[in-house]
């Protein structure tokens, strides 16, 4: 199937750049007229993968990072955040909640997160080669909600 | 953006403002910190009235102050989050600690 609107962008892993990431990502989706609470959700769920990126897939280098959005006619959206930097080597490991590598102030639920606020979720990862994290969530159209 | 500070008495309150994320938790967790060591308070207030947004970098700055306040034998207190993050609250288990208070009510385990 085709998507009916998409769009990529990409940026630096600087932490400021967070905001900006979920920030466009939203916008963007905000044209199908999803709830406060699915785009407060899909904020979320790219902000843990941007996250990610930055701590630990570029461990503070810099590096770049690459998202696009896709937008299908029955509301399915497809959001993918990849990154070029050193890949998770046990993936499984990586998605256990409270798992981290990232020190005591990070509390290892970045995965679960996404999990949790999105319909599904794929990550595929290749050491030294990067990281592809899809997120996928259905926006249910206005209609629907009200009727 | 950021924190406002409060010290009272025995309370030190922290007015956080605006999104917390991985980039705004080290600079609201550094302000937090420094008064908390400085008064070692009793009770360390954390009030989320004015979060906009919260990803997991919240739960680890709740949590971080949580082990510094044990360390410090005072107690800490989550009070006036924004119904937009509790689903977020309620995943991370920080609910069980006994921490959160909503309104007037204390969410515990028994509330999931």
């Amino acid at each position: 199937m085709q998507p009916i609107n998409e769009m990529k962008f990409e940026f630096i892993s600087r932490s400021s750049n967070e905001s900006f990431a979920r920030a466009t990502v939203a916008a963007f989706i905000s044209q199908i007229d999803p709830t406060i609470s699915e785009l407060a959700d899909i904020k979320t769920a790219v902000s843990e993968a941007v996250t990610n990126c930055i701590v630990h897939a570029y461990n503070n280098k810099f590096g770049t990072i690459y998202i696009s959005v896709k937008i299908y006619e029955n509301g399915r959206v497809i959001i993918k955040i990849r990154d070029k930097g050193c890949g998770i080597e046990n993936i499984d490991k990586a998605m256990e909640p409270l798992f981290t590598t990232g020190g005591e102030e990070r509390a290892g639920l970045g995965f679960a997160v996404m999990q949790s606020f999105m319909d599904n979720i794929k990550v595929i990862s290749k050491p030294n080669k990067g990281t592809t994290v899809t997120l996928e969530k259905s926006i249910i159209p206005r209609i629907v909600k009200n009727g | 953006m950021g924190v406002k500070l409060v010290s009272q008495g025995e309370e030190v309150i922290a007015f956080i403002n605006g999104d917390i994320d991985h980039h705004s938790a080290s600079d609201i967790r550094k302000e937090i910190d420094a008064i908390t060591e400085e008064k070692w308070p009793q009770l360390l207030k954390l009030d989320f009235s004015s979060v906009q947004f919260m990803d997991s970098s919240g739960i680890g700055l709740i949590m971080g102050r949580y082990k510094l306040m044990q360390r410090l034998g005072g107690k800490l207190l989550i009070v006036n989050i924004p119904s937009h993050i509790i689903r977020l609250i309620k995943l991370s288990g920080l609910s069980e600690l006994g921490i959160i208070k909503r309104e007037d009510e204390t969410i515990d385990a028994t509330h999931k």
